[in-house]
């Protein structure tokens, strides 16, 4: 049996929420069992976000997430809550523009990618959350394979299948990133 | 022999069961009367009320629902979207539909559904003995109110045509009364144009009849007859509050 | 067979209403099913149904009356503080016998409570919820599949036994996506010769109605309604068992709290306890049966809850008190975790020892 289990977390509107859909349809996609689980209510609207994400081989109980394989933070308030509930040798992925402090887990990988600078620079800023999940998926070996397009067109919506390059783009970015 | 006067068809056998002097068997009678002249009778179905006239569904010949107090113009409003080729009406009391019922009332209005609402105003709540409603004049005495309606302690009647008439979505509101020959005329009028106002697709209709109720006002039917038109119809002057195809110069 | 898709078990939930035939939606907002009504809002319109956001829940269950007094499939939402203003309604349906369908996606009570998830209405649901001797049909689906299924086989209950069934569901299976396939089923088509539809002056007038001031009456027709309720308790009782052929402990729980406790008992099986599960998929019939035979093997229960205990109480009357009934719970809002319920198991088994 192999399970990956997944939190990502930052502020409404990073697309916090979107990221993990993505990463569920491409579990689905390859035939995993999935579940996505948000957080829910005021925080959709500019606090606080967060999702838990479950890919695995055999049925999923729990869909909440309490000790994340993968951790995905987008801003301090999610690392703060998280850092400590991440398995030991677990991964964290830091968006290093918005979050300055450094992880205080020494049990644990982290990579710490600029995401929100490197987005605006490759001229899609709003593209963070996918820059940084490209980095995720190329580290996580467990999410690394399998077709990252037709899953992006599982979640971006049919009225906006222009954006689908630029999401492309973003993983891309975040994937070829070393650091 | 011929006929001179014979029970709409769209009443049914049952006797009524209401107080001698009480005019809810005429307003029956009367929108019994216009069913029969649409012929619709085969295409209705009404929403009786909690109130005195809790069991008007055993008196119309078409199909009925029976609705809990208040909620009969949510419950027409499902019956004519699940049926728009149907006609629906309520019949409510005052407790009902200006108290208990007063949100579904002025929903079903601001959304112009497409219904006919027969509004019984006595001022009173008669099922229950005798209580003050939300029609209840001023200083009238009631059970709930023996020392005469106090509006500095419970308010005021509430006027549902004046109120309703402010809406920009009913089709047609008027008031009439059945406490004489000539009113009851108009009043037949009235209803027969709320129903053909429905068949037309035109929308929400109301009707508010004043009603005597001798037993819980204490008075002969006779004497009765005559507050309505000394005390009542002052307070709830009839005429037609609003009517958008003769706005529309129709 | 129709795709797997990812839907949210609201947006699935609604679907499956759509695809069992129902074409009247009403409701009113309330976190945390607000994405029911959301897709009815976009979908019934394209399909020649009717979505119409009512003042109240008061007069969304209302208008749900009126239309399953025409005879056809009509459904609302809301949760836990809108389902108590809708229990008027539920009775005057249960005391007219109308089919009718309704989700409560439970949040914390009472009161305003919160949004977080719970499962502290079950008493107001397997109970009836309003005045008067009646139940409703209960399906508590734990899965996103089962959100949608259930949806299906409640509209066909509804139908058959002419009584409301509510899905009873809470936060986190509303919120949450999983895979689901749906665009097979096969909704049951139901007479309904007691629908107001007009006499067409075929036939003598139909009456819809709850009102009987002759008790005798009324005393005949709760009799008559209970006979009903008996043949649904023996028939329609659904549950499933897990891993439940040895076990000594059985942990009991439904929706949310069930996805939980099934990592708990593998936990627990891991370490050598044989542990297993007693999940009801109606809650209104209780699946009595399995618990009563299960009485007979096992040593203990555990009843899992998001409430202060409240289905508890059902299994200690299955199982006629034969056996001790822990409670493993948390409230208002808040989900015990599989450590927690795992502790509790072996809690439980140690003290067996």
């Amino acid at each position: 049996m192999s399970a990956v289990q997944i939190v990502i977390a930052g502020f409404g509107g990073q697309g916090i929420l979107f990221a993990g859909k993505f990463l569920a349809y491409k579990g689905l996609l390859e035939e995993q069992n999935v579940s996505w689980l948000p957080s829910y209510g005021p925080e959709m609207r500019g606090g606080t976000a967060n999702c838990s994400v479950i890919l695995s081989d055999s049925a999923i109980g729990s869909p909440i997430v309490t000790h994340p394989d993968v951790l995905m933070v987008m801003n301090l308030p999610s690392l703060d809550k998280f850092e400590d509930a991440v398995v030991p040798g677990g991964k964290i992925f830091v968006d290093s523009t918005l979050i300055e402090r450094k992880v205080k887990r020494t049990d644990v990988e982290v990579h710490y990618v600029p995401a929100t600078q490197m987005a605006t620079d490759a001229g899609i800023p709003t593209l963070a959350n996918m820059l940084l999940t490209g980095k995720l998926m190329k580290e996580v070996p467990a999410l690394c394979g399998g077709d990252w397009e037709a899953a992006l067109k599982k979640v971006v919506s049919a009225r906006h299948q222009e954006l689908l390059a630029y999401n492309l783009k973003a993983l891309q970015t975040g994937a070829a990133f070393e650091g | 022999m011929k006929t001179v006067f014979q029970k709409p068809k769209a009443l049914t056998d049952a006797p009524l069961h209401y107080c001698p002097g009480c005019t809810h068997g005429i307003i029956h009678r009367l929108v019994a009367e216009a069913i029969d002249a649409l012929g619709i009778e085969g295409n209705t179905v009404g929403v009786a009320p909690v109130g005195c006239a809790v069991m008007a569904y055993d008196y119309f010949s078409c199909d009925m629902v029976e609705a809990a107090h208040g909620r009969a113009p949510a419950v027409a409003t499902g019956l004519k979207r699940a049926m728009p080729e149907n006609i629906i009406f309520t019949y409510q009391g005052d407790g009902d539909l200006a108290s208990i019922g007063m949100a579904e009332t002025v929903h079903a209005a601001t959304r112009n559904e497409n219904i006919t609402v027969i509004f019984v105003n006595n001022a009173i709540y008669g099922m229950t003995g005798g209580q003050m409603a939300p029609t209840s004049l001023p200083g009238q005495v009631t059970q709930t109110s023996p020392y005469g309606r106090d509006v500095k302690h419970c308010g005021y009647p509430v006027k549902v045509c004046e109120m309703l008439a402010q809406l920009e979505g009913p089709e047609y509101l008027a008031r009439v009364a059945v406490n004489n020959v000539k009113n009851v005329l108009s009043a037949k009028k009235a209803i027969q144009k709320a129903f053909e106002n429905q068949i037309a697709g035109k929308g929400f209709s109301l009707v508010e009849v004043i009603s005597a109720c001798p037993t819980n006002w204490g008075m002969t039917p006779q004497k009765a007859l005559e507050w309505i038109d000394e005390k009542m119809i002052p307070y709830y002057p009839l005429g037609v509050y609003k009517d958008r195809s003769k706005e529309a110069g129709v | 067979m129709a795709d797997k898709v990812l839907m949210k078990g609201n947006e699935a939930l609604a679907e499956a209403a759509i695809q069992a035939g129902c074409r009247h939606y009403f409701g009113y907002p309330i976190t945390p099913q607000t994405e029911v009504a959301a897709y009815m809002a976009k979908r019934m319109p394209k399909i020649g149904g009717c979505f119409l956001q009512a003042e109240s829940e008061i007069a969304a269950i209302n208008m749900v009356y009126g239309v399953a007094s025409a005879g056809k499939r009509v459904m609302t939402s809301s949760s836990s503080p809108g389902i108590s203003l809708k229990e008027e309604g539920i009775s005057y349906l249960a005391g007219a016998d109308l089919p009718a369908f309704i989700v409560n996606v439970q949040r914390g009570g009472p009161g305003l409570g919160g949004i977080q998830p719970s499962q502290s209405d079950y008493f107001q649901s397997t109970r009836g919820g309003g005045h008067g001797d009646y139940h409703i049909i209960v399906l508590a689906p734990s899965s996103v599949q089962e959100m949608a299924d259930l949806t299906v086989k409640g509209f066909d209950l509804a139908d058959e036994y002419r009584m409301p069934a509510m899905v009873l569901a809470d936060g986190t299976m509303g919120q949450m996506m999983e895979p689901v396939t749906m665009g097979s089923y096969q909704p049951k088509t139901v007479e309904k010769p007691w629908a107001v539809t007009g006499t067409r002056m075929q036939r003598p007038h139909n009456i819809v109605n709850s009102l009987y001031l002759n008790p005798e009456e009324l005393e005949r027709t709760n009799f008559e309604r209970y006979a009903r309720y008996a043949v649904i308790e023996q028939k329609e009782a659904m549950y499933e068992a897990f891993l439940m052929d040895d076990a000594d402990i059985c942990v009991t729980a439904f929706g949310i709290a069930s996805r939980v406790s099934r990592n708990a008992v593998l936990a627990a099986r891991a370490e050598g306890i044989k542990v297993g599960m007693l999940r009801p998929i109606t809650l209104w019939p209780f699946p009595k049966a399995p618990f009563a035979e299960a009485a007979d093997r096992v040593s203990a229960f555990i009843s899992v809850e998001l409430s202060m205990g409240q289905m508890i109480e059902d299994v200690e009357l299955a199982t006629r008190c034969k056996r001790p009934v822990y409670l493993c719970n948390r409230t208002g809002g808040m989900i015990p975790s599989p450590e927690q319920v795992l502790a509790k198991i072996k809690e439980i088994a140690g003290g067996l020892k």
